[in-house]
């Protein structure tokens, strides 16, 4: 992959201030809490406009605050696995799941509907509704939405975050088969070293809003 | 009952009416309810003063206001007779603009708290699925809002049907073009004799009322369970 960017972003009381250029398949931005994974992360989908800065993806520019482009979310060709699941409440799994993959027709598929659900173990869930799943069901069926949007870059919130230490064991291996699967460009923001260290082809280290570190790492499960 | 013709006229354009002042304002209702819910811009509070000022001033003057520009020789009035040959003043369109009015603020209020009961979140994660702002709207606002907008209409609905002093300033009492239940009412009371057909008319306005009520809340629980099946 070759994601590059600089960002000078104020909100409140701390500025976010840092240049990348990630070679992945999968960077993981690993960094305690407050350190602005997030941010970050929300500014590479464009949810984010920051005060300035400039990304580009493999030779696209999204945003480039001196020359006045912005890309939006929606045209950005990303999948956004966030930390709260955000499932539709009023869709069931199977239509929360084709959500994305309907606006995406256009772009070619890097895996079927039936090769997400098996991969993700959703079969027995299509027809439940989000809130009659747990949260570890919940946060694949939000992988796997992710996924199906043929996403050209897959960013990922702390996606186990919110799960005690027997759900996490339970998604990991999903997380391991995707990354063996798909080679999908990936950006994983943790501040679990552990899981950082099992998917991560580069961990930059992010610590109060600067990038502190950013070294290789071979992914082992 | 026995009613006369022109109380059944009445109560007839009392629902063509309220039902034409709902559904014509509902889209502006929604527009409206998103722009104060959502956005932040220079004078936001000014529009939603214009918004409630129907709820606050007396319904004679906004009639009356109605009057002088929506009137025959009213400036907007004027305009929309020469370019659309639509007539307003003392014709139950005009009745209908009266109450579409005075109902605006309630359905703006009822939408707007719907709208802003929608976690942005979601509308989030949509647009990263690819969804254009309007796509958003339609699939994810709209069907997580849909109890309040309804709320709103039928809020919207109940006013326009029983919206008298804006009405009768704008349009007056005409039998078979502007009278309506409410204004049919009133004349009947200052008539010898009326007693009894005001409270036939009165107990109409009071089954409507009931009938619109249930109606909507049994819509209510079908989309939810709708949306629980899908």
């Amino acid at each position: 992959m070759s994601l590059s960017f600089e960002i000078q972003h104020r909100t409140g009381r701390f500025t976010l201030d840092l240049a990348l250029s990630c070679q992945g398949p999968v960077t993981a931005l690993f960094g305690p809490s407050g350190a602005g994974k997030t941010s970050v992360l929300n500014i590479l989908a464009g949810l984010i406009h920051p005060q300035s800065g400039r990304i580009t993806f493999q030779g696209e520019i999204w945003l480039d605050t001196h020359k006045n482009i912005f890309v939006p979310a929606h045209a950005r060709a990303i999948g956004y696995v966030f930390q709260d699941g955000r499932l539709f409440p009023h869709l069931n799994v199977r239509h929360n799941l084709d959500y994305g993959a309907h606006l995406s027709k256009d772009r070619p598929a890097r895996a079927s509907f039936d090769d997400v659900v098996d991969l993700l173990g959703l079969n027995a869930l299509l027809q439940r509704h989000p809130r009659n799943l747990s949260g570890g069901e919940q946060q694949r069926v939000a992988i796997g939405r992710a996924l199906l949007a043929r996403p050209r870059l897959l960013l990922m919130d702390e996606p186990l975050a919110a799960l005690d230490v027997a759900r996490r064991e339970e998604i990991m291996p999903y997380l391991e088969n995707l990354r063996a699967t798909y080679a999908l460009p990936t950006v994983y923001v943790s501040h679990s070293m552990p899981e950082v260290r099992r998917l991560a082809d580069e961990i930059v280290t992010l610590e109060a809003s600067h990038v502190t570190s950013h070294h290789a790492n071979e992914p082992q499960a | 009952m026995n009613l006369s013709l022109a109380d059944i006229t009445a109560i007839w354009l009392s629902l063509k009416i309220a039902s034409v002042a709902t559904l014509v304002s509902l889209p502006f209702a929604i527009a409206v309810a998103w722009l104060l819910a959502r956005c932040e811009f220079f004078g936001k509070s000014v529009i939603n003063g214009l918004v409630h000022l129907p709820l606050v001033l007396p319904p004679v003057v906004t009639g009356y206001l109605l009057l002088i520009g929506f009137g025959k020789q009213g400036p907007i009035g004027e305009l929309l007779e020469s370019c659309c040959g639509i007539v307003m003043s003392f014709r139950w369109t005009g009745a209908a603009l009266a109450c579409a009015i005075m109902a605006f603020p309630l359905s703006v209020r009822a939408i707007r708290l719907a709208l802003e009961s929608v976690d942005t979140k979601l509308e989030a994660a949509a647009s990263t699925l690819g969804a254009t702002p309007w796509h958003v709207f339609a699939t994810i606002t709209v069907p997580l809002a849909f109890p309040g907008i309804l709320a709103g209409a039928v809020l919207g609905f109940a006013k326009a049907l029983g919206e008298f002093g804006a009405t009768i300033t704008f349009v007056s009492n005409i039998p078979g073009e502007t009278q309506t239940i409410a204004t049919a009412i009133y004349g009947h009371t200052q008539s010898p004799g009326g007693d009894a057909p005001a409270l036939q008319l009165t107990m109409i306005s009071v089954a409507i009322a009931m009938i619109a009520l249930i109606a909507s809340e049994m819509l209510a629980r079908r989309v939810s369970r709708k949306a629980a099946d899908l």
